[in-house]
Parts: C-alpha cells; sequence; structure tokens
C-alpha cells in the first residue's frame, strides 16, 4: 500500500460522526496492519471447518488475506471463526478460549448452525448460536458457507477493522481492557452463570404453577 | 539405500515447483499467440478448473470468481413475473408444500386472504425464510409445484446481524432466475406453455 | 438392488428351545431371546453359527407396550447378509446383561445405549454416559422425553403454514433458551460433582518404583476437545508413565447434534440432507445407506442409471475421502500442509462434479428414494471421464511417490498401532482399520447392494494390521475405486433416474430395516423402524467412526504420548458421525 492509497479514506464517514471522530492517517496504518494479518484461530467444530480448511487450501488461498496462520492456541488468534455447530457441552471449552484470547480479538459465526443453532437447532444437545455467549462480529449465512462465501464474510471483518479507531477501541481505554465472559456450567442442563437468577426464579415460578398458567 | 524415499518425495515436490513456473511461461507464450491469459479472464479460471491445470491453482477472489454451476444452491428466494405495468405478480399459491417439506423447518407463510370476501385467496400474505436455519437443502424448490421458489446463486450474504429474510427480501424477478438457471427456466417455462395449452384445448374442446 | 437370497438358514429357535423365539412382528425378523440367557446364546452365535463380528447394538422404546428393547445386529466375516437378534426388557426397569464379555465391540454403544436410553447393562466395565455429560437430565431418545425447543410430535409443525407469523424458537420457551430444567432446581445451590471424575477414576492408576527407591507417578494429560490434530473437537484423556501410554479414555459428545432424535420427528425424506452431515466428507456415501435403508423397508426397486450414477458418487467420494486421509495423516505426523494441499486440489475438482450434479460441494442431498434427485449431464460425465482416465490415476501414483518410500514416514507407521485381526474382529472394526489387519471383509463383495455385483474389483487387505498397512490399503483402495469408475462410466445405460414419481411424502410399511454400505470409513449402517407413520419410529445410525473408536485404548497403550495422534489419524475419525 503506498502513501497515496493510505491517506485516501476508503470509506464513508457518517454524517453524524463527522465531527466526533478524527480518522488519521495513524488509524489507518494501524487498521492497515491488523486487517492484514488476522490470525484465525485453529479451530474446528462441524461441516464447516472443512470448508474453512478448503478455504485455507491452494483453491482459494486465505494467505492472500495474510490469514494464513492458523494458531492453534488462542493465545496468538485474533479471529474465532467458529466453524459449525456449537453444542452445550462444548461452549463451556468455547468461552474458555474466548477468554484467553488477546485483544483485539474478533467472532465469526460461520454457517447457520453458528449464527442461531442451524438445522440442528431443535435439538437438546445445540446451543442456539454462539452469540448466546460471545459477541459476534460477523455472521455468514450458509450451510455450508462455500469458501467464497467465507471470504467475503472477511472481507467484510476487514472493513469493519478500517472502521476501528485507535482511539475509541476498547482495549486501550481505561477500565477492563478485555471482554470476559463467564464460563457456563454443564449442570441438568446448560447453567448460563450470568442468568442465575432469572433461571431461579423461572424455575420456582414453573414449579409452584399458578392455577391461571394452564390457560 | 536409505534416503532413497526421501529423494523420491522430493522429487515429486521439485516437479510441481518448475510445473508452476513452466506453466506461466507457457501461458505468457499462449498471451503473445492467441491473446488469452492465465488470470483475470474465465478461460484462465476455466483451465485452472480443468483435468491439465497444474501450477498455481488458486482462483483470486474477489477479483476473479469461480463460476457456480447452473445447479448450485444457496438460500432460496420467490420468483415473480414481471406484468405489463411493472406489477411484481409473484408466482406462489401459498399451497405451503414448501413449508412442510422443509427439513429444519424454517419457511413460514401466512396464507393471504381477500379482503373483500374475506376468504384465502392464493397468495402469500407474509413470507419467511429464516436464512440463519436454512440448511441450503434445495427441497423447497425441488417440490414446489408452481416453480415459484428456487435455489438462488448468491453467496456473498455476510452480514454483521442475523439474517431472516421476509417477503421483500425474497422476491426476485423471473428474468433474474433464467439468467442464473437458463436450461431449468426454459424446461418449466416449456412444460409450463404446454399444460396451459393442454388446459385451453380442454377447455375449448367442453365449449365446443 | 440386489437382496443376497441367503436370508439368514440358521434356526435358532430350535437350538434353544423355550429361550429364543422368533420375532414374528409384521414386517420385524430375528430372534427374540430370553435377557437371562443373552450372554449364553450370544457366545452360541458367535462361535457355533460363525457371526463373529457383532456390527450394531441399539435400543428402541416401545411405551405402548411398556418395552424396551435392544437389537443387535452381527454379520459373518466370510460374507452374507446380516444377523438380527433382540432382547426384550420392561421400561420402567430395562437391565440386561452387557456383551462386552463376548464381543468388546459393543462397549462404547452400549453405553450410548445407557445414556441415550436409559438401558441398564450389568457386568458393563465402564457404563457412563457417552454422548451427553454425566448429571444431564433424562435419557433424551425416550419417547416421552422432550427437548427445550419441543413443538410438536411430527414434522411438519401446524405453526408453519397458513398462519405462519414467524416466531423464534426461543419465544416459546420459559427461559428464552434451548434449555429446560428439573422442578425444584435452584442454580444456586447446585453443588456439582465434577463431571470428570467418573471420567479419571475409570482410568487405570499406575505407581512405580524404580532401583533408586524413586517413586513414579502417573500423569494424567487431556488431549482436546480443542487441540489442532483431533480432528474436530474429539478429546482423550491420557494416562502417562513418563512418555508412554498406560492407559486411554475417548471422550466425545462434544459434537452430538442429537441426530437421532431429530431424526425421529422428521420425514422420511427430510432426513436425507440430514444425513450429509454426518460424515461431512462423504454426504454421498451416507445418503447411500439411508436410501437403500428406506428403499428396504418400502420394497421398490431404484432406476438402473441411477444405480450406476450412485456408485460412480460413491467412489468418487471414497477416493477423496482417502486422498484427504492420507493429507491429513502426514499433518498428524508434523509433515505440514504439502501432501494435504496436494491433496486438497483432486478434492476441489471432484466437489466440481458434485457441485454441478447435486447442487452443493459438500452437502450433496443428493440421493432419493428410488433414484436420485437428478439426472448427470453430460457435462458433468465428460468431465468424470477426463477426471477417472487422465488425472487421478496419476495423481493417485504421485502420491504414492510422494510418500510410500519416504523412511521417515515408514519408521513412524511400521510396526506402530498393532492391531491383531482377532482384536480388529471382537471390537467390531469394519472398513480399512480391519482390512489391514488382514481381514478382506468389504461390504461391496461380502453382501453386495446396489450395482456393485457388475463391477471387478479387488478387496484390498494387507496382513500386517500396523498403521503402515492401514496407509497402504488405502492407497490401493483409491486404485480400486478408479477400477469400479472405469467399468461404471462405460457401461451406465441411459434411462430413467427415479422408479415411479418423485415425492415427498412416502408411503412406508410397518417394518424395520438395516441398510448398510462399505463407506470410506466403514460400514454405515442405518437401523430404522416405522410404524406406518410418514415419520420413522426408530432411526438409528451405525456409524464407522464411533464404533472403530473402540479398540482406540488397545492401539495407543505401549506406544508413545507422540504418536497418539498419528493411531488416531489413521483411524480416520469425522466428528459429524462419530457424535452424530
Ligand atoms: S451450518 Fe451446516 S455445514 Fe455448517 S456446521 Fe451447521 S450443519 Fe454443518
Ligand atoms: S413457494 Fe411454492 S410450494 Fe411454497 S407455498 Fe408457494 S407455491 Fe406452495
Ligand atoms: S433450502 Fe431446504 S432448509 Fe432451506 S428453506 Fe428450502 S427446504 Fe428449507
Amino acid at each position: 500500500m503506498d502513501n497515496n492509497e493510505l491517506n485516501l479514506p476508503g470509506y464513508e464517514i457518517p454524517d453524524d460522526m463527522k465531527n466526533t471522530v478524527a480518522i488519521t492517517s495513524l488509524d489507518r496504518l494501524y487498521n492497515w496492519g491488523r486487517r492484514s494479518s488476522v490470525w484465525p484461530l485453529m479451530f474446528g467444530l462441524a461441516c464447516c471447518a472443512i470448508e474453512m480448511i478448503a478455504a485455507q487450501a491452494s483453491r482459494y488461498d486465505l494467505a492472500r488475506f495474510g490469514m494464513e496462520v492458523m494458531r492453534p492456541t488462542p493465545r496468538q488468534a485474533d479471529l474465532m471463526i467458529v466453524s459449525g455447530t456449537v453444542t452445550k457441552k462444548m461452549v463451556p471449552a468455547i468461552v474458555r478460549l474466548y477468554n484467553q484470547m488477546p485483544e483485539p480479538k474478533y467472532v465469526m459465526a460461520m454457517g447457520a448452525c453458528a449464527s442461531s443453532g442451524g438445522p440442528f437447532k431443535e435439538g437438546y444437545n445445540v446451543v442456539a448460536g454462539i452469540d448466546k455467549f460471545l459477541p459476534v462480529d460477523i455472521y455468514v449465512p450458509g450451510c455450508p458457507p462455500t469458501p467464497q462465501a467465507l471470504m467475503n464474510g472477511l472481507i467484510m471483518l476487514q472493513k469493519k477493522i478500517d472502521k476501528e479507531s485507535i482511539s475509541k477501541v476498547r482495549w486501550y481505554r481505561k477500565g477492563a481492557d478485555t471482554v470476559e465472559v463467564p464460563v457456563p456450567i454443564l449442570g441438568p442442563d446448560l447453567i448460563d452463570v450470568r442468568r442465575i437468577p432469572d433461571i431461579k426464579s423461572k424455575v420456582a415460578e414453573l414449579s409452584n404453577p399458578p392455577a391461571q398458567r394452564e390457560a | 539405500m536409505y534416503g532413497k524415499g526421501l529423494l523420491k518425495g522430493l522429487g515429486v515436490t521439485f516437479v510441481r515447483f518448475f510445473n508452476t513456473y513452466w506453466e506461466d511461461l507457457t501461458w505468457m507464450w499462449r498471451r503473445v499467440t492467441t491473446g488469452e491469459k492465465r488470470y483475470h479472464s474465465a478461460e484462465g479460471i476455466a483451465h485452472r478448473s480443468s483435468k491439465n491445470t497444474r501450477g498455481i491453482f488458486t482462483v483470486q477472489y474477489p477479483e476473479e470468481k469461480l463460476p457456480v454451476p447452473e445447479e448450485f444452491r444457496y438460500i432460496p428466494f420467490l420468483v415473480y413475473d414481471e406484468g405489463a405495468d411493472g406489477a411484481k405478480e409473484i408466482r406462489c399459491t401459498s399451497c405451503g408444500i414448501c413449508s412442510k417439506v422443509c427439513p429444519p423447518q424454517c419457511i413460514w407463510i401466512v396464507r393471504g386472504t381477500d379482503p373483500s370476501t374475506g376468504r384465502p385467496k392464493p397468495q402469500p400474505a407474509e413470507f419467511y425464510i429464516d436464512a440463519d436455519i436454512c440448511m441450503n437443502c434445495g427441497f423447497c424448490a425441488e417440490y414446489c409445484p408452481f416453480d415459484a421458489i428456487k435455489m438462488d446463486h448468491d453467496y456473498e450474504l455476510a452480514s454483521y446481524t442475523r439474517t431472516l429474510l421476509p417477503m421483500e427480501k425474497l422476491m426476485k424477478p423471473a428474468s433474474y432466475y433464467a439468467e442464473i438457471r437458463p436450461l431449468n427456466a426454459a424446461r418449466e417455462d416449456e412444460a409450463r406453455k404446454a399444460k396451459e395449452a393442454a388446459k385451453a384445448a380442454k377447455a375449448e374442446a367442453a365449449a365446443a | 438392488m440386489t437382496t443376497p437370497a441367503s436370508v439368514s438358514t440358521v434356526d435358532l429357535a430350535a437350538r434353544f428351545p423355550g429361550i429364543v423365539s422368533a420375532d414374528s412382528r409384521p414386517g420385524y425378523s430375528g430372534w427374540i431371546i430370553n435377557a437371562d440367557k443373552l450372554i449364553e446364546v450370544a457366545t452360541a452365535i458367535r462361535d457355533e453359527f460363525g457371526y463373529d463380528l457383532l456390527s450394531s447394538v441399539t435400543g428402541v422404546d416401545y411405551p405402548a407396550d411398556g418395552k424396551m428393547e435392544v437389537v443387535y445386529h452381527a454379520f459373518k466375516t466370510t460374507g452374507g447378509s446380516i444377523f438380527v437378534f433382540k432382547v426384550q426388557m420392561p421400561r420402567d426397569d430395562p437391565v440386561v446383561s452387557s456383551l462386552v464379555p463376548v464381543w468388546k465391540g459393543a462397549e462404547l454403544q452400549e453405553r450410548e445405549a445407557w445414556d441415550l436410553l436409559g438401558i441398564k447393562f450389568t457386568n458393563h466395565p465402564d457404563l457412563r454416559r457417552i454422548l451427553m455429560w454425566e448429571g444431564f437430565e433424562g435419557h433424551p431418545l425416550r419417547k416421552d422425553w422432550k427437548e427445550p425447543f419441543y413443538e410438536e410430535e411430527l414434522k411438519p409443525f401446524k405453526s408453519r403454514w397458513p398462519d405462519g407469523k414467524h416466531t423464534i424458537a426461543e419465544a416459546k420457551n420459559p427461559f428464552r433458551d434451548n434449555v429446560q430444567f428439573p422442578v425444584g432446581f435452584d442454580p444456586e445451590k447446585y453443588t456439582f460433582e465434577d463431571p470428570e471424575q467418573a471420567l479419571y477414576t475409570s482410568l487405570r492408576k499406575y505407581q512405580s518404583e524404580d532401583k533408586d527407591g524413586i517413586k513414579t507417578d502417573h500423569i494424567l494429560v487431556n488431549m482436546g476437545p480443542q487441540h489442532p490434530s483431533t480432528h474436530g473437537v474429539f478429546r482423550a484423556v491420557v494416562m502417562l508413565d513418563g512418555e508412554d501410554i498406560v492407559s486411554l479414555k475417548p471422550v466425545m459428545g462434544y459434537l452430538h447434534r442429537n441426530h437421532e432424535k431429530i431424526g425421529e420427528r422428521n420425514t422420511f425424506l427430510q432426513n436425507m440432507p440430514y444425513t450429509d452431515r454426518l460424515d461431512y466428507f462423504n454426504s454421498m456415501s451416507n445418503n447411500f445407506g439411508y436410501a437403500l435403508a428406506v428403499e428396504k423397508l418400502m420394497g421398490i426397486q431404484v432406476a438402473e442409471r441411477a444405480d450406476y450414477i450412485r456408485v460412480i458418487m460413491a467412489e468418487l467420494t471414497r477416493i477423496q475421502n482417502h486422498l484427504i486421509w492420507a493429507g491429513m495423516m502426514l499433518n498428524d505426523l508434523g509433515a505440514m500442509y504439502t501432501p494435504a494441499l496436494y491433496a486438497f486440489e483432486e478434492r476441489e475438482l471432484i466437489l466440481d462434479i458434485f457441485e454441478a450434479t447435486a447442487g452443493s460441494r459438500m452437502m450433496c442431498n443428493y440421493f432419493r428414494f428410488g433414484g436420485v434427485a437428478r439426472d448427470m449431464t453430460e457435462d458433468a460425465l465428460r468431465k468424470t471421464r477426463e477426471l477417472v482416465h487422465d488425472r487421478l490415476p496419476g495423481k493417485v501414483d504421485e502420491m504414492d511417490r510422494l510418500l510410500t518410500d519416504n523412511e521417515v514416514l515408514v519408521s513412524r507407521l511400521k510396526g506402530m498401532g498393532y492391531l491383531s485381526a482377532e482384536d480388529a474382529i471382537n471390537t467390531s472394526m469394519t472398513g480399512p482399520m480391519l482390512r489391514a489387519s488382514g481381514v478382506p471383509y468389504d461390504i461391496r463383495r461380502a453382501d453386495p447392494y446396489s450395482v456393485y455385483d457388475r463391477f471387478e474389483f479387488d478387496v484390498v487387505s494387507r496382513p500386517e494390521g500396523d498403521m503402515y498397512a492401514r496407509y497402504l490399503v488405502r492407497i490401493e483402495e483409491m486404485r480400486q475405486s478408479l477400477k469400479i469408475l472405469e467399468q461404471a462410466l462405460k457401461q451406465i445405460p441411459a434411462g430413467p433416474i427415479l422408479s415411479g414419481k418423485p415425492q415427498y411424502q412416502v408411503k412406508i410399511q410397518p417394518g424395520e430395516a438395516y441398510g448398510r454400505v462399505e463407506a470410506p470409513k466403514g460400514e454405515l449402517g442405518y437401523y430404522i423402524v416405522s410404524n406406518g407413520k410418514p415419520n420413522p419410529y426408530r432411526y438409528h445410525v451405525r456409524a464407522p467412526s464411533f464404533i472403530n473408536l473402540t479398540s482406540l485404548e488397545m492401539l495407543c497403550v505401549g506406544e508413545k504420548i507422540a504418536d497418539f495422534v498419528a493411531i488416531l489419524g489413521a483411524v480416520d475419525i469425522v466428528l459429524g458421525e462419530l457424535d452424530r
């Protein structure tokens, strides 16, 4: 990327933000560096993972986007491609992996299953979308998304990164610098720790049904 | 001899390595003589997907895209015919077969009612496909008796939110359908015309 | 479709009067054995009648009769059709003796039946839940168990049409999520015992003292579910002495997608695209097995051209599976990427054919009852011919040249992960695993289905029983597949591709059927019980990846931890099928 390109904002600034955001050349350099080296976590869940591998292989070749370095450890990864069905048994591990990823971190829900449970949504061991637990940055519909559809999603993610500003991003601000999600517990069913009071009151209500509940 | 197998294997990789350059050189020559290009051209992509492909195999999305075959399926869409004054005449009669046959049950149809009589009319009032549940199986298109729902070729659907497709987003013109699936569209049109002709002939015979 | 004429001639009832009776329900077959004499009869079935390989064990719940049934399918490794026997128990207390003493291959399957149906197997060495976690409430495949997003007993659901206002499933659940909790449950007071504890205690403990009096304790290592080379979300818990594996337990269920529960809600046709997602590398073979099972129940013929197309698709699938396997295997051995990338190139070319014919690269959903969904176009046929004649043989040879003699590969594979023929049979291995142990058993030859009896090909088998043999078997199998493809492409007749009309609601008589194919990973079987409704009453998948893992501990004990990944890779598992 030469200087000329670096100085051209390749994106629209919404009118209401024009005066509040100063998009500097530094931002552009910063974002360009990050968008061109998004390292995904080597993490396959189900069928979609095979298309993810196919996208890494020679026909589609994610190396062209600087994304060929799939890291098996979350400590070195920037992007978690949730590629497949998220099951209740697996979700504690996924949340733990996410917590271990350093900022900046992005999550992509690849395929119908990761977006909302997909064809297996009605199953008793299936989490209806990873966005129930993790903040998802980009959704790629399809079952499975073809490698080109996946790449389209990754390009969208790059666009999202382009819009970020070094002065605004959460990992440089004061306070908690990272998103930590409490790890869900496997009880009689999956317990989302953040919703324990909610679950408690609902169970109580269901256990002693008021008479009119049947109606 | 120890190491012979290793050398043999290295020979294979070397031939591959050499082919990459040889292939590009032959195409350079071809470009001079016939004007065909290996990259960023239809003939180049076809060559890279043929039995003769060697050397660089990559199709460089998004600059060049692999053409999808006619039967390729992604998310379904609803076909409408363009009426005389640009009106959208939706083909769907809201018969409900697609929603019954859909394996993950991701099609939702509200049958339309005729406002003057209050009776059901053969047109959907609402039609949803939950694209985040759809398994792209193609059953809806396969079993729709009115050729009203078809599988789309558009796979560039990534978004920042979940995708629920209401009727407005699902509707696409018949001309688009004919464009992405020319053979199928022609065959179905013919069958429909034949059916209509047979019906007309029958009506005529009855009238006579 | 050719069904072998030899419906089993064994008369078990005559051999065991009063203990065994023939299953006389209409549409059913096989023998019903008194639950308390199961071991005795099973031993006789194995030793006297020669049904030495127990293929599938599963349960069926009949709440209307107050019964729970366990169904066993066995066959002879010398060939012939399947042999079915069953035991029945009262539903409120389903207890039966475990068959592990007779066939070790029953181990994981009995655990599955316990997990999903709550059938207790006495004398089972390690009866824990397998797909769900320890502590999960209920046994999901029982007919009276409802999942949190339960809507209606059977599909299609009435809420979709004609008044199908879109609602998400969460809106109907009191917890606004895919969960449910038992009455009186208090999440704050919930003291969960570590569900892993039972798992860890099931491993063999180990302690030793060397001559200087230095004590060595065991080391426990968890591999997975997130591990770069467990081929997905598979987990193994390994007990180590230094670097040597002392004991090992596979832990699965991280991709348990409730295939069977969903399958029992679906109509028969709706299951077809779901089978794609079992072994997602080989959706064509999955379709194949399911179509065979349902066609058996329906009693219909397959159009001849369709049969050829099926064989072509299944063999193309096998080639790409084995190629990818070789690539991934080398990844596991540390030769990152080069062989895998070569393999993916050929796979892409094969997937192009699938995409042009079936519409999707991976999830083909191509088979219909009585035929296939659409014809292969001339263009696709030409492409297949080109690949089969001009490209793939050379590429298989290239893979062979690249790898087979490689000294590093040979030294890592030869003699490692040994499995003897007896053990392989006893642990219900099928597919290349069994054949690499010197048992030339291939369903395409032993119990031919479709039009496989018209082709000439060799059943590849090697006597060594080690990983190198597994590698060689797969390489050679690709050549045999090419041979079949050549013949099929030559013989393929013109004609219709579907017997009968396309229909989305098929008529099925009450009864049971077991359809099986030689999938690239082993015997893929579908056990289907119909009660005459448009939906299967019981739908069970005998998954080769799952059952082939029964022997995993046997393969690994005594080897180094570094070889575990390779041994697992050589089994060739895929998680979608393993966990279903
Ligand atoms: S979205 Fe489809 S292809 Fe992807 S994991 Fe789910 S079922 Fe498999
Ligand atoms: S799309 Fe076709 S099958 Fe579905 S309701 Fe409309 S006409 Fe019927
Ligand atoms: S493609 Fe399949 S899953 Fe998707 S809407 Fe159509 S029938 Fe339903």
